[in-house]
């Protein structure tokens, strides 16, 4: 039976002459279509850009700078949420042990936890894409090389090569590091974690592309291949690479909550929410249970928002699935 | 067959060099050991003897080859905040690893196959659309949280199960096991669930998107024109295919199990290789650092291998492939 | 006089796209009678394969049968309950798909799977039932059928497996074959040996089939009747020698001008310039209208109705008298 004989759920590619221009338009205003359909995703876009919103304007949301000690008072330690008996203003949802306000450390904890989560992205995406391209287009060892290392680390969990990241960067700098530089060990350590998927993808793509005609005919008429290329390749995979990105903000976001959660992660002084949850759950069996779970719900909303879009995502630019 | 196993084989030892190649530069290169086994104010003399002592001083190659035989051996070095063989300290934590992984992945195979079977058959059905919900949720809760919410849930308020540790372990020769108690069962429930959550997510999903895949597949449809029943359909042609992929996932997933199983070893403070290792990344103790790599690595290696094994035993045209003289 | 074995009538067949509903399928009939070779011809997206499926009941969602009906030797089959029209499949009807390579599943035996049907449909032991197969593939003409039986599908050539599949569809002696491109998908050298043991089955076994192909030679070759199809309806259906050597429907003779002949070598092959019209883009009046060196008012907003003319029917105005007198 031909698939071809049934008649095409989705009449798409109508005109003959598709300009490039209007495959754009079609293809933006198909997933706008499957975007607006869906309430769920919607309500997920919505959330992620709150989540984002509040993370830039956290210092004008917040009552006070929980990364600044002096405004950091014992006395007004571990303080119930305001709406139980024992609330004190304006400590709308508590204080932690050292009189923070847990409102506060979560709006600053979002914005380290974002910020960690988009150059950790960002860095694995440019490593895996640049990593992808040598690949494919060079072939022969280089490509061997590149592609045995990444099956070879695609076997381990990113949270394990992160911990021993960590754990390599804090030993050759003597245990002691300074938060901007535990920032950017993070943001290394989840690089390094996350590049092998879109190297994968950007290959494979260069591999179909490279035996095309018109690589050969370009190369004829003088202009170099890999420009010519580049200019294919790179909008062929941008599908797929954000597609990628997106689930993984939401994996680097949780890796760095992991990290931060073990102990491995941004101190206690500049805390993310990983690290509030670890601070939080050590009251746990004290009763005090805000100090863990409001960090916990801002930890998981936003995961799960980000998910949404990413499956959704996944789902509008893969017709297969459709 | 001999052939191919033997050609795998060979590659997986080629894995386990690069391994002991990082390994060894984290032990050799990460910290200086010296400075980690003497007195702060110890003599250059004396610091000389160390080294020398240690073999610090002999060419790279001949201390990487010690390395690796030593590694072999199961010789991973001293630890530094232990003081105690690194290999002792790995024997005594493992059964707690394998029995919470060899767990966890049961529960997680079991729960996992079931509800992707079903989502895929009954897609539109509301217990479909609550599978994907929850599998949604497995896969944005974190680990970490969703053990402190079953700690606070069990442990706190209800007070049913032991929030930490294994409860009362048997000694069974140099095996740990805390299945042969009902404090050992007790303390294993919720480690359990925590580590197989993610795990049982990512089955679901698997067969479940396998299992529509497979159910579009010409040769079901011919089945279907066969007009065999539903029943055989499903249960007979789809799920098979669809484990044939399913199988090597949750091979190669094991190792994950046991790697991430340092958080919820943290979580449960479960006295396992995950817990020892989270304590080795915050002292920076380097040489169980690298042993517990080695041995992680090991572990991979072995199901990759037993996995590719196992998938030609169940994919007849692979064995065909395999068995052809090249 | 018996009902024929297979009874099309006005069957329409619609498929729910979120941009609304096209009609595959829209007032196809025809009869196949015991023993008769019908070949279903046009191309592709006419909406050949899915008369097919829908004869067995194979329509999946988006897509359902929304008008029409079809009868096998009498009994009408396409309101069965699911579980009822499951054991007609296979049993009453058999049908063989495009490509051999994909229709049968990896994982099992071939013989298994002949097995499987064989003891879906009957009440023979495993023996009975393991000796049946192994005389259907001697009987599709597989060489040392006792021991290929136990090979699995890759191990058999294209032309091999699409006599397996051939066997499967003969499990259990169904009145109705349908075959839907059955030799496509093979090298032409295999292609003849597929069509003339089709052809020598169906005669053997008195089997209607219903043979969809957009090859005009191998409707020539092994076809009784012949039925043209275009954007979901029957252009023209008649005995296969008139349709090819005097087809009426301005389609059909298009489609007959272009078959490559071996004796008018000088012959220019006629095309028909255009493409058929997407399903969500059909034209009023004559859906071939557009593409109709022929064409005149009529033909933009009538919709034609199947005329008999002699032997064939046709659905166009060319051949309707009303046209004739207004002219």
């Amino acid at each position: 039976m031909s698939d071809a004989a049934l008649p095409h759920p989705t009449p798409v590619e109508a005109p003959r002459t598709t300009s490039d221009g209007w495959l754009k338009r079609a293809l933006a205003s198909d997933l706008f279509y499957s975007f607006r359909r869906s309430k769920l995703t919607v309500a997920a876009a919505v959330v992620t850009l709150l989540f984002f919103l509040l993370a830039i304007f956290a210092p004008l949301l917040s009552p006070q700078n929980p990364f600044d000690p002096a405004q950091l008072q014992l006395l007004n330690s571990r303080i119930a949420p305001l709406w139980t008996a024992d609330g004190q203003s304006p400590f709308l949802l508590g204080t932690d042990e050292q009189g923070r306000d847990v409102l506060s450390a979560i709006l600053y904890g979002l914005r380290i936890s974002l910020l960690v989560g988009i150059l950790g992205v960002v860095f694995s995406g440019v490593l895996g894409i640049g990593l992808g391209l040598v690949a494919g287009y060079f072939g022969g060892r280089v490509d061997t090389v590149i592609m045995r290392i990444a099956d070879v680390q695609l076997t381990f969990p990113p949270i394990l090569i992160a911990l021993l990241v960590n754990g390599i960067a804090k030993s050759a700098s003597g245990n002691h590091l300074e938060w901007l530089s535990m920032l950017g060990v993070l943001v290394l350590a989840i690089g390094l974690s996350f590049w092998v998927q879109y190297a994968r993808t950007v290959r494979s793509s260069v591999l179909v592309e490279k035996n095309k005609d018109y690589v050969a005919a370009a190369q004829l008429i003088g202009l170099p291949a890999p420009v010519i290329m580049l200019r294919h390749v790179l909008p062929n995979t941008t599908g797929p690479v954000l597609v990628i990105a997106t689930i993984n903000l939401a994996l680097a976001i949780i890796t760095e909550a992991t990290l931060s959660f073990l102990g491995s992660g941004m101190p206690e002084t500049m805390p993310s929410l990983g690290t509030l949850i670890r601070i939080g759950n050590n009251y746990l069996f004290a009763g005090e249970w805000w100090i863990v779970a409001f960090p916990g719900i801002a930890l998981a909303g936003l995961i799960l928002a980000i998910n949404l879009l990413g499956d959704w995502l996944r789902d509008a630019l893969n017709p297969k699935l459709r | 067959m001999l052939a191919f196993t033997l050609r795998r084989a060979i590659q997986a030892i080629g894995v386990m060099i690069a391994v002991g190649i990082i390994a060894f530069a984290m032990f050799r290169f990460a910290g200086d050991p010296v400075s980690q086994l003497v007195a702060i104010d110890a003599s250059s003399a004396e610091r000389a003897q160390i080294r020398q002592s240690l073999g610090l001083d002999d060419p790279f190659i001949v201390q990487f080859g010690r390395y690796l035989f030593d590694a072999a051996q199961f010789k991973f070095g001293v630890s530094y905040q232990f003081r105690q063989p690194v290999s002792d300290l790995l024997k005594e934590r493992m059964p707690a690893t394998l029995e919470l992984a060899v767990c966890a992945t049961i529960l997680a195979l079991f729960f996992g196959i079931i509800m992707g079977v079903f989502s895929a058959l009954r897609r539109d059905s509301l217990m479909a659309k609550l599978f994907q919900m929850v599998s949604l949720i497995g896969i944005s809760l974190p680990t970490f949280l969703i053990g402190i919410l079953l700690i606070y849930l069990f442990s706190v308020t209800l007070g049913w199960l032991p929030s930490f540790g294994r409860g009362d372990t048997v000694k069974l020769g140099w095996w740990t096991t805390g299945l042969l108690t009902v404090s050992g069962w007790k303390a294993l429930i919720m480690p359990s669930i925590t580590l197989g959550l993610f795990q049982m997510t990512l089955i679901m999903r698997l067969v479940r998107a396998e299992m529509l895949e497979v159910l579009r597949t010409d040769y079901i449809r011919f089945a279907r024109a066969r007009g065999l029943t539903t029943r055989a359909i499903h249960f007979g042609h789809a799920l098979r295919n669809t484990l044939v992929p399913v199988i090597t996932v949750v091979g190669l997933q094991f190792g994950s199990v046991i790697a991430f199983s340092i958080i919820t070893e943290q979580v449960f403070q479960w006295p396992g290789m995950g817990l020892l290792f989270v304590q080795a990344v915050q002292n920076v103790d380097i040489p169980i650092m690298a042993a517990y790599l080695m041995m992680v690595s090991l572990i991979f290696v072995t199901i990759n291998l037993v996995v590719d094994i196992l998938y030609t035993v169940v994919d007849p045209r692979l064995r065909a492939t395999i068995s052809r003289p090249a | 006089m018996t009902a024929p074995v297979l009874s099309v009538r006005n069957l329409q067949v619609e498929f729910e796209t979120r941009r609304g509903t096209l009609r595959a399928i829209d007032g196809v009939s025809w009869d196949i009678a015991k023993g008769e070779v019908l070949g279903v011809v046009g191309e592709s997206g006419a909406g050949k394969s899915v008369t097919g499926l829908a004869v067995i009941g194979l329509i999946d969602r988006p897509g359902r049968i929304s008008g029409g009906e079809i009868l096998l030797s009498g009994l009408r089959i396409d309101n069965l309950p699911p579980e009822e029209m499951r054991k007609v499949r296979g049993k009453r009807i058999g049908m063989i798909f495009q490509d051999p390579l994909t229709s049968l599943n990896p994982l099992y035996r071939v013989g298994d799977q002949i097995i499987e049907t064989i003891k879906t449909h009957t009440n023979l032991t495993d023996q009975q039932a393991r000796k049946r197969a192994i005389d259907l593939l001697a009987e599709v003409g597989i060489p040392a059928p006792e021991k290929r039986i136990d090979g699995y599908p890759h191990e058999f050539s294209g032309g091999m497996r699409q006599r397996v599949v051939i066997a499967l569809a003969l499990c259990a002696e169904p009145e109705l074959i349908i075959a839907d491109e059955p030799t496509t998908a093979l090298d032409v050298s295999v292609q003849a040996q597929i069509i003339s043991l089709i052809k020598r089955l169906g005669r053997d076994h008195g089997t209607a089939v219903m043979l969809v192909t957009h090859d005009m030679g191998v409707i020539a070759e092994t076809c009784d009747r012949v039925a043209v199809m275009y954007a979901g309806r029957v252009a023209e259906i008649g005995p296969v020698q008139e349709v090819i050597k005097n087809p009426l429907h301005p389609y059909a003779k298009g489609l007959m001008g272009a078959i490559p002949t071996l004796a008018g070598e000088d012959k220019r092959l006629v095309q028909i310039p255009g493409s058929m019209p997407r399903l969500s883009a059909i034209p009023p009046g004559c859906s071939f209208n557009p593409r109709c060196g022929a064409a005149f008012d009529r033909c933009r907003i009538d919709r034609p109705e199947p005329l008999r003319q002699g032997t064939q029917a046709v659905a166009c105005h060319l051949y309707d008298r009303a046209t004739e007198t207004a002219a």
